[in-house]
């Protein structure tokens, strides 16, 4: 299976999805910074790995992928929860290389700041890149 | 002021991640980028700039936990939408309080206690 841009999407998405994304992405910024201002490190930390668009964009898909549907004359509304589902599976195998990105800047921050960044996100693309490929062969096998 | 750079880094790396999300295909590739470190990167580069690597490490530390709630809440998501058939505004917004749960119950569990 081969990992491909589908420009055509883009046409399908109107001005205010972005901007609810947009909005909700900075206020979770802002949210997290607040948190970690007032409660400590510790707990503003959590906020980094909090699933802060992740409600808008699942009824994103689910909407498109439903009105894709409904356009052919079926019926859209299970096939939208299954893509929803599908992408909830994805941002599932992730999180492991959302944690690998937590684990760098744990280790490395302390010594060496600016690498720590740079080191957790080449390791995040890395491991996310291997969780898909491993998720891929086990669906294979079984 | 610094709120202000917050909205605008956390919104323009998140925003930037999901419309990655959106064109790429396969969509169990895609949905990688719903768990892509887009707040992250902007609060712990303001993070370094302001506190300091220490500071940074703790909420890397603590990301790591939260990254775990992420994975039980993606996995319950997927379980709901399949089983249950619900939507998927509903679906996220009660998961959401299984992430509350798993970050804050693994926060006392590994770090208070």
């Amino acid at each position: 299976m081969i990992v491909r841009f589908k420009w055509s999407v883009l046409k399908q998405s109107s001005w205010y999805e972005h901007v609810v994304r947009f909005g909700l992405g900075g206020l979770t910024g802002v949210f997290a910074g607040a948190v970690a201002q007032r409660y400590g490190p510790t707990t503003g930390g959590l906020f980094l790995a909090f699933p802060a668009i992740f409600c808008a964009s699942a009824t994103l898909i689910e909407e498109h992928e439903r009105k894709r549907k409904e356009a052919k004359g079926l019926q859209g509304a299970r096939r939208g929860q299954q893509a929803a589902a599908l992408d909830a599976a994805g941002a599932g195998w992730g999180s492991i290389a959302l944690g690998v990105f937590g684990l760098c800047v744990w280790r490395l921050a302390p010594t060496s700041p600016v690498k720590s960044l740079c080191a957790a996100a080449i390791g995040w693309l890395v491991v996310a890149l291997l969780a898909w490929e491993l998720r891929r062969r086990l669906r294979r096998v079984s | 002021m610094e709120y202000v750079i917050r909205f605008l880094m956390g919104g323009a790396v998140v925003s930037a991640f999901a419309l990655l999300g959106d064109i790429l295909r396969p969509k169990s590739f895609a949905g990688l980028f719903g768990a892509a470190p887009s707040v992250a990167l902007a609060t712990l580069s303001i993070a370094l700039l302001q506190q300091g690597g220490q500071y940074a490490a703790l909420e890397g530390r603590s990301m790591v936990i939260g990254s775990t709630a992420l994975a039980a809440y993606s996995f319950l998501v997927c379980q709901m939408l399949i089983r249950f058939r619900t939507t998927a505004l509903r679906t996220t917004a009660l998961a959401a309080i299984a992430w509350f749960a798993v970050a804050f119950g693994l926060k006392y569990a590994l770090l208070d206690w």
